[in-house]
């Protein structure tokens, strides 16, 4: 099978799949049942200064979806609830116990020099592989000047991630928030900074849902509640996204990335890779469905790259990446329209209705004697998808392009581009 | 053949008839009707809708249940069907909406659409508020003659609309075919008498038991006294084989029998055979070979004259036979019934098969099952209607069913009619509920034109 040994800023492990900074990566217990179970590394959750921080009770929020649970997943859980000496001792010995595993330590203290250098040093002691600037985390922490309150300054994240460069050895991977308008700000401050990887993204202010009896959002704390960190499958396009913005930026230079966000299987993981990502981050899966979650992924992705032919993760990454680009270089010229396959077709009229009242009215609903029948009217249609998303059965709805003989043309190019008329005139 | 025929009360143990008399298909509970809601597309044009005798908007009822808008899913369904609770237990959904579900094109696994119905009805019933109110009152008065399915849809109908409403049940309780026909686990718990009340609950409903059309009462009289009189009386009579024998102890109707057992309060108390022959394809021949054999008996077998496919009862019912214990014998017609000391001894039947021009033939050849106790279950019939009684003009008959247009208006232009008494209705409750809706709202019409 396909190797899929991984390395990233100049930390290494024996698969890609680790475990986010989070609940699951709290404490040795938890960690070494991750490393049993096969998980390629951990980012160890995130640690700060002694007294250790309070957590409540309770701290998750979720969203079902069509009876799905956990679609979608919030947390007002703070950073870890343990001394820092307790954390530090069992980071130690993991790594002592597990040394093939990626062990990169989440941090997380005051903007202040001298606290980043303090708790570098204790880390390095630990002879973990590196550690990962929690500079994301939304809730809670951020009220303290914390988290993203830093992520969401360029100029604080270019200083912290170059402080902590200078006083450790340790590969520096930052943790960069979601929660801004635009990632690449953040991103190309924590390249000037130094550092060595970057991880996206952490969770996204969130109100997962309210309770109406209660009349208050969820998790609700004795009748309060508080916005928290979204993740979990529904935040794996936010994520893709930014993953993709970062890979494809010249002034990021190709720096390292550790793709996170709703990342469940082998091929979120793989998806995440084609957009630059060099190892991924789980968390929402695990806490879901348990460790036993990255046999899947392993033997998926093995599989999947062998039957590509891929040989290992570099053939692979970012090979989608060129093919991410700007609205304005989409060829205007190229035509598609949906085609329905009648054999397939169970008649449930979706297709017809998506169509007929919120789009093009691109399909007839016939009905001779009973039997019904969705027919595409080919010059109605303007190729946008919607039916074949909302057909219930897969490949009945197909894209079909039209060969109608045209170059490619984009908006740079098209006359009809006012910015084009007026450079004519 | 000496021996004494076999036919005792109280073959189980105690404990058996509780649990082989209760719900054949147990409700679903809140989180298995999530789920089994999620699975509705939410079809345009639904076929499911169009497949259901009264025109339920199932789409919208299955997915106001999977928002937990329970209320708003019962009443989608009583809107349309005000015994929504009990076809969610009776119809066969098989040969109905589950058969128009488009996921059986898709996997063979239609959405559970009857327990659906089922899990929204139950909870507004279980609430014990009734989801409708009266229009202002009209002054007029309908009769209604049966306490049925059709006779009771109609006279909800009729009270909503603000007419007020008497109807004449010849037997001691309302609920029709629900509380004396319907095989008890499809309807325990006195679910029937339960809707009964619950569409009472509507008001300006009067029912008056032990009342019989040509007996205590006649067309004209009911002509005279109201505004518009509603015939849903259904099927009173039961076909006879025509054979030697029919009179010997130990052959029942399986009607009968089924009524009584419905009525009885202590199951174990009813006499069944050992040995048991039921004559018949249909529902009620499915109904009595599978509660007798719960009731006891050791060998039932159920006789056709024809193949499977020819049989009323639908293949899912024909199955639920066969994993009872039923033994299903297609092809074979009773010959003689015989007997000795005046008891039923054995049936004699004749294969038969389907002759070049495609009619029914014996084939000559006989066999012969022994027997202590026979169910006829051949079909019903309309007892003929006592139609000099009281000088009423003739009501225009369709075979032997009673003619109707498709409002269900009869010849007699103030008398409708609906259910198993009308020739245009499919033998089915839902189909009953909507003849009484449709005729309600027709009177309605006519009372207010």
């Amino acid at each position: 099978m396909a190797d899929l040994r991984c390395e990233i800023g100049g930390v290494k492990s024996p698969n890609p799949f680790w475990l986010a900074s989070a609940p699951p990566t709290d404490k040795e217990y938890n960690v070494v049942r991750a490393f049993k179970a096969g998980w390629g590394g951990v980012v160890w959750k995130t640690l700060g200064e002694d007294p250790p921080v309070v957590n409540v009770s309770s701290r998750y929020g979720a969203m079902s979806y069509n009876g799905t649970r956990m679609a979608g997943f919030n947390n007002i859980e703070l950073i870890t609830d343990r001394p820092l000496d307790v954390n530090l001792r069992e980071i130690k010995q993991v790594k002592k116990d597990w040394p093939d595993r990626a062990m990169v330590v989440s941090l997380m203290v005051p903007c202040e020099e001298e606290n980043w250098r303090a708790i570098l040093a204790k880390v390095e002691e630990t002879g973990a592989d590196g550690v990962e600037l929690n500079f994301g985390c939304p809730h809670g922490m951020s009220e303290r000047g914390m988290g993203s309150a830093v992520g969401q300054v360029p100029e604080y994240i270019e200083m912290v991630t170059r402080w902590c460069k200078k006083h450790t050895r340790m590969p520096v991977l930052v943790k960069l928030t979601p929660n801004v308008t635009n990632v690449l700000g953040p991103a190309r401050a924590a390249k000037a900074g130094g550092a060595d990887a970057v991880s996206l993204i952490n969770t996204i202010n969130s109100i997962v849902s309210v309770d109406l009896d209660v009349m208050a959002p969820t998790p609700t704390v004795d009748g309060k509640g508080t916005h928290g960190g979204y993740c979990g499958p529904a935040v794996k396009p936010i994520a893709m996204h930014m993953v993709a913005e970062i890979a494809r930026d010249q002034e990021c230079a190709g720096i390292p990335i550790s793709g996170i966000g709703g990342i469940s299987n082998w091929r979120d993981a793989a998806e995440f890779m084609t957009l630059g990502a060099g190892s991924v981050q789980v968390c929402t899966a695990a806490m879901h469905k348990g460790f036993k979650i990255v046999e899947d992924m392993i033997d998926g992705l093995g599989y999947w790259m062998d039957e590509k032919g891929y040989g290992t993760l570099d053939d692979f990454r970012g090979a989608a990446v060129p093919n991410v680009t700007d609205w304005k270089y989409l060829d205007l010229n190229y035509e598609t329209v949906a085609k329905i396959d009648q054999d397939l077709c169970i008649k449930c009229g979706l297709c017809h209705i998506a169509c007929e009242d919120t789009s093009h009215q691109a399909i007839a609903a016939e009905k001779n004697g009973g039997a019904r029948r969705y027919e595409v009217i080919d010059a109605e249609c303007v190729g946008c998808n919607l039916c074949m998303h909302v057909c219930p059965v897969e490949d009945c709805i197909t894209m079909v392009e039209v060969d109608n003989g045209k170059d490619y043309m984009n908006w740079t190019q098209d006359p009809r581009n006012p910015m084009n008329q007026k450079a004519a005139e | 053949m000496g021996t004494q025929p076999d036919i005792v009360a109280g073959r189980l143990p105690d404990s058996a008839y509780a649990e082989n008399f209760s719900d054949v298909h147990p409700p679903l509970d809140r989180k298995a009707a999530l789920i089994e809601s999620s699975r509705c597309y939410f079809c345009y044009d639904a076929p499911c809708i169009e497949a259901c005798p009264t025109g339920i908007d199932i789409p919208s009822f299955i997915r106001k249940i999977s928002t937990d808008n329970v209320r708003g899913a019962a009443q989608d369904i009583l809107d349309e069907n005000i015994m929504g609770g009990a076809c969610a237990r009776v119809c066969p959904t098989e040969v109905l909406c589950e058969e128009a579900c488009v996921r059986n094109t898709q996997e063979h696994k239609p959405v559970q659409i009857g327990l659906l119905q089922r899990y929204a009805t139950d909870a507004l019933m279980d609430e014990g508020t009734h989801p409708f109110t009266r229009a202002a009152s009209s002054g007029k008065r309908i009769a209604v003659v049966g306490a049925g399915p059709a006779g009771l849809s109609c006279a909800h109908r009729a009270a909503m609309l603000g007419h007020d409403v008497v109807v004449f049940e010849a037997k001691p309780k309302a609920g029709g075919l629900n509380e004396y026909g319907i095989a008890a686990y499809k309807l325990p718990d006195e679910f029937a008498r339960r809707e009964v009340d619950f569409i009472l609950d509507i008001g300006g409903i009067e029912i008056r038991n032990d009342q019989a059309l040509g007996r205590d009462f006649s067309l004209a009289d009911l002509r005279r006294d109201y505004d518009a009189v509603f015939l849903g009386m259904g099927l009173g009579g039961v076909r006879a084989l025509g054979l030697e024998g029919e009179d010997l102890e130990g052959v029942y109707n399986a009607v009968d029998y089924i009524a009584e057992l419905r009525q009885s309060d202590d199951l174990k108390s009813l006499p069944v055979g050992r040995k048991v022959v039921v004559i018949g394809g249909g529902n009620t021949a499915i109904d009595i070979a599978v509660q007798v054999k719960r009731l006891g008996a050791e060998d039932v077998t159920l006789v056709y004259r024809r193949g499977a496919d020819a049989m009323s009862a639908t293949g899912h019912e024909q199955e639920f036979a066969q994993v009872n214990g039923v033994k299903i014998k297609h092809w074979a017609q009773p010959r003689e019934l015989r007997g000795a000391h005046g008891r039923i001894t054995d049936v004699v039947f004749e294969y038969t098969q389907l002759d070049d021009s495609g009619r029914l033939a014996g084939t000559g050849d006989a066999f012969s099952l022994p027997a202590d106790m026979v169910f006829k279950a051949i079909g019903q019939q309309m007892l003929p209607l006592p139609q000099a009684n009281g000088g009423s003009e003739l009501l225009e008959m369709d075979g032997a069913c009673i003619a109707v247009n498709e409002d269900r208006q009869s010849s007699l232009p103030d008398v409708w009619a609906g259910g198993d008494c009308v020739s245009i209705s499919e033998d089915l409750t839902v189909a009953a509920v909507q003849d009484g809706k449709l005729a309600a709202q027709a009177i309605d019409s006519f009372l207010r034109r």
